[in-house]
C-alpha cells in the first residue's frame, strides 16, 4: 500500500525525492544559490581604506539598505523604466490585441489559405531574437530600407527608436501568442457556437460574448509571460545600439544593470536593481501563477 | 458549409474576404524580413545596395566563402558551439523535466506542492537575477567561460516539468501502473517501461522548446563566455554586427551568417509542426 504510485496515498518512501533529486540539485544550484547570492551582494558594499591601493585597503562592508536606495533614487534608472515602460505597452496591446485578432479569425469557419497563414504567422519564433534584431535593423537602416523608399521618416531617431523596437517584439511575439490563443479556442467545443447561432448571433457577436470570455485565462496568461518578457528586454537594444547612437548604453533597467556589472565593475548596485527588477516582475505575475494552479492542478483530477 | 442556413449565410457576406485577407496581411509582415534576408544575403557587396530590395543578387556563393574564410571559419563553430548547447541541453533537460514531471503527478508524498511551486516559480526569476551571480559563482570554482557554463544552468527548464507534469496526467492511467504494479514491476521499470514511452510524444515538445530556447538564448553566453571558440551564433553575431556595423562592406558577411543562423531553426520548426501543435494543447487547455 504505502509503495503505490498515484491513487492519493501518502507514501513514506523515499522514491519519489530520489526521482526529484536531479530536479532539485539544479534548483539549489543554479537557481536558489544565485538569487541568495544576488541578496547578499544588494547588502554589500566595498569599503575602500587608506588610498586603495595594496592589498586589505578594499573590504567588503555590510551596507544595509543603501544599495537600494541608491537604486531607487537613481534618475537614469527611472528614465529606463520609463522607456520600458512606454515600449512594454505598446508591445502588449499591439501583440496581443493582433494575436487574438488572428486567432478569432483562424477559427472563424470560412477562412481560405488559414494554414498557411498559422504557419507564416509562427515563423518568426523560430527566428532568434538576435537574428530578428538584425534582419529588421537592416531593414531601417537608410541605405537599406525598402520602407525608408516610401516613407521618408528616420526608423532609428530619438523618437521612433521605441516604436522600431517595439515592431521587431511584436514581430517575434505575436505568432506564438496567436498559436495559444488558438489552440485554446479549439478545444471548445463546437456546441457552444451551435447554440449561438441558433439563438441569431452573428459570427461576431460570438466572437465577442463567447469566444472571448472564454479565452480570459489564457489571455491572461499570455499577458502575464509578456509583461515578464518585456520588463526584461535586453536582447533587442544591444543588438540594435551598433546600428544608431540613439540607443544608450542604459536604456533599459537590465542594460543598466549589466553596466553596472560588467563595465563599471559595481556589483553591489548590479544586485539590488537586479532584486528591484525581480520583485517588480514578481508582483505583476502573481496572477499568473494563481491562474496555473486554479486551472490546471486543481486537486479533483 | 454551403448547407448553411440561409440567414447565417446572409450575415456571413458582408464580413466576405476580410478575414482572409487581414489574415495574409499579417502572414505577409511575419514573412518579410526572413524573405528579405533569403535576396539580400545573395547579393553581392555592390549589389546590396545598389539594386531593389527584392530584386536577386548573383553573390550567394562569394558570401558564403567570405564567411567561411572569416577569422579561420569561426563562424562554423559557432554553428557547431550552438548545436551542442542546444541539443546536449535539450535532451538533459528533457530527461529532467520528464522524470520530475511524472514523480509529481503520479506519486503523493510530503512537499510534493512545495516543490512543484518552488520548480515552477523559476519561471518568475528574471534571467539577469540569475545570470550575473551564476557567472560570479562559476568564476569562483574556475569554470567561467567554459562550455560547462552556458550548458549547466539550462537544464533546469520550469515550463519543462509544467509540461511534464501535464503530460504524465493525462497520458499515464493509474489503472496501468497499478497493473505494473501488481505484476511485480518495480518504480525503475514502471517509470522506464510505462509511464516514459507513453510520455514520449510530450517528451519531443519538451524537447523543442528547450532546444529553441537555448539556441536563442543571447544574455548568458553572452556574460558567460569571453573567448570567441566557445560563443554560440546568437553572441557571434552580435560580435560580427559590433564590429562591421560602421562597415558596409562587412554587411554581406552579417546578412549571410543571420541567413545560415535561421535555417535550422525553421527547417526543426517546419518538420515538427505536429509537435509544436499538440503540446500547445496540452500545455494551456489541460485542465
Amino acid at each position: 500500500m504505502t509503495r503505490r504510485p498515484g491513487g492519493g496515498v501518502r507514501t513514506a518512501s523515499a522514491v519519489p525525492y530520489l526521482l526529484l533529486a536531479p530536479a532539485m540539485a539544479l534548483f539549489t544550484l543554479f537557481m536558489a544559490l544565485p538569487v541568495a547570492y544576488t541578496a547578499y551582494l544588494s547588502l554589500r558594499r566595498t569599503k575602500v581604506s587608506g588610498l586603495g591601493l595594496g592589498k586589505g585597503s578594499r573590504r567588503e562592508v555590510f551596507a544595509g539598505l543603501d544599495n537600494y536606495a541608491a537604486t531607487l533614487t537613481d534618475g537614469e534608472l527611472w528614465a529606463g523604466w520609463l522607456r520600458v515602460l512606454g515600449y512594454g505597452l505598446l508591445v502588449l496591446v499591439v501583440m496581443l490585441g493582433l494575436a487574438l485578432l488572428f486567432a478569432l479569425l483562424l477559427d472563424s469557419a470560412h477562412v481560405r489559405l488559414a494554414r498557411f497563414s498559422r504557419i507564416s504567422l509562427f515563423l518568426p519564433y523560430a527566428v532568434p531574437g538576435v537574428a530578428a534584431t538584425l534582419l529588421w535593423g537592416f531593414l531601417y537602416l537608410p541605405s537599406l530600407s525598402p520602407i525608408r523608399q516610401v516613407l521618408d521618416i528616420d526608423l532609428l531617431g530619438a523618437g521612433t527608436v521605441v516604436l522600431s523596437m517595439a515592431n521587431i517584439a511584436v514581430w517575434g511575439g505575436v505568432g506564438f501568442n496567436t498559436l495559444v490563443l488558438y489552440t485554446a479556442l479549439r478545444a471548445v467545443p463546437r456546441t457552444y457556437y451551435e447554440a449561438a447561432r441558433i439563438d441569431g448571433a452573428s459570427e461576431i457577436q460570438t466572437a465577442l460574448r463567447i469566444k472571448v470570455p472564454i479565452l480570459l485565462p489564457a489571455i491572461i496568461l499570455t499577458t502575464v509571460f509578456s509583461i515578464i518578457a518585456t520588463i526584461q528586454v535586453f536582447t533587442e537594444p544591444t543588438t540594435l545600439r551598433p546600428l544608431t547612437n540613439t540607443i544608450s548604453s542604459t536604456w533599459s533597467p537590465l542594460m543598466k544593470v549589466y553596466r553596472d556589472a560588467f563595465v563599471t565593475g559595481d556589483l553591489y548596485s548590479a544586485a539590488a536593481t537586479s532584486i528591484v527588477i525581480a520583485a517588480i516582475s514578481l508582483v505583476l505575475s502573481f496572477g499568473f501563477l494563481r491562474v496555473v494552479r486554479d486551472r490546471a492542478f486543481g486537486e479533483g483530477r | 458549409m454551403t448547407t448553411a442556413p440561409l440567414t447565417g449565410a446572409r450575415r456571413r457576406r458582408p464580413a466576405g474576404i476580410a478575414p482572409t485577407a487581414i489574415l495574409l496581411l499579417g502572414a505577409l509582415y511575419c514573412l518579410l524580413p526572413v524573405s528579405w534576408v533569403l535576396v539580400a544575403a545573395g547579393k553581392s557587396k555592390a549589389e546590396l545596395f545598389s539594386t531593389s530590395t527584392f530584386a536577386p543578387g548573383t553573390g550567394l556563393l562569394s558570401n558564403l566563402a567570405d564567411l567561411a574564410a572569416y577569422r579561420d571559419g569561426v563562424f562554423w563553430l559557432w554553428m557547431l558551439n550552438t548545436l551542442l548547447y542546444a541539443g546536449g541541453g535539450a535532451l538533459l533537460s528533457t530527461a529532467v523535466s520528464a522524470v520530475s514531471g511524472y514523480t509529481l503527478a503520479k506519486y503523493r508524498f510530503p512537499g510534493r506542492n512545495l516543490i512543484f511551486n518552488l520548480l515552477l516559480g523559476g519561471v518568475l526569476v528574471p534571467a539577469v537575477v540569475l545570470a550575473i551571480p551564476q557567472y560570479l559563482l562559476f568564476s569562483r570554482i574556475g569554470l567561467a567561460d567554459t562550455y560547462w557554463s552556458v550548458l549547466l544552468p539550462q537544464i533546469l527548464s520550469p515550463y519543462g516539468i509544467y509540461l511534464a507534469r501535464v503530460y504524465a496526467t493525462a497520458a499515464v492511467p493509474d489503472a496501468l501502473l497499478e497493473a505494473g504494479r501488481i505484476d511485480g514491476a518495480g518504480h525503475r521499470s514502471l517509470l522506464l517501461r510505462i509511464a516514459l514511452p507513453l510520455m514520449l510524444p510530450g517528451m519531443v515538445t519538451i524537447f523543442l522548446f528547450q532546444f529553441v530556447a537555448i539556441w536563442n538564448n543571447f544574455l548568458l553566453p553572452f556574460i558567460m563566455l569571453g573567448d570567441d571558440q566557445r560563443f554560440p551564433l546568437t553572441v557571434g553575431l552580435y560580435t560580427l554586427l559590433a564590429a562591421g556595423a560602421n562597415q558596409p562592406s562587412l554587411y554581406n558577411l552579417i546578412l549571410t551568417g543571420t541567413l545560415l543562423s535561421i535555417i535550422p531553426l525553421i527547417a526543426l520548426f517546419l518538420t515538427m509542426q505536429r509537435y509544436w501543435r499538440t503540446d500547445l494543447a496540452g500545455g494551456a487547455v489541460k485542465g
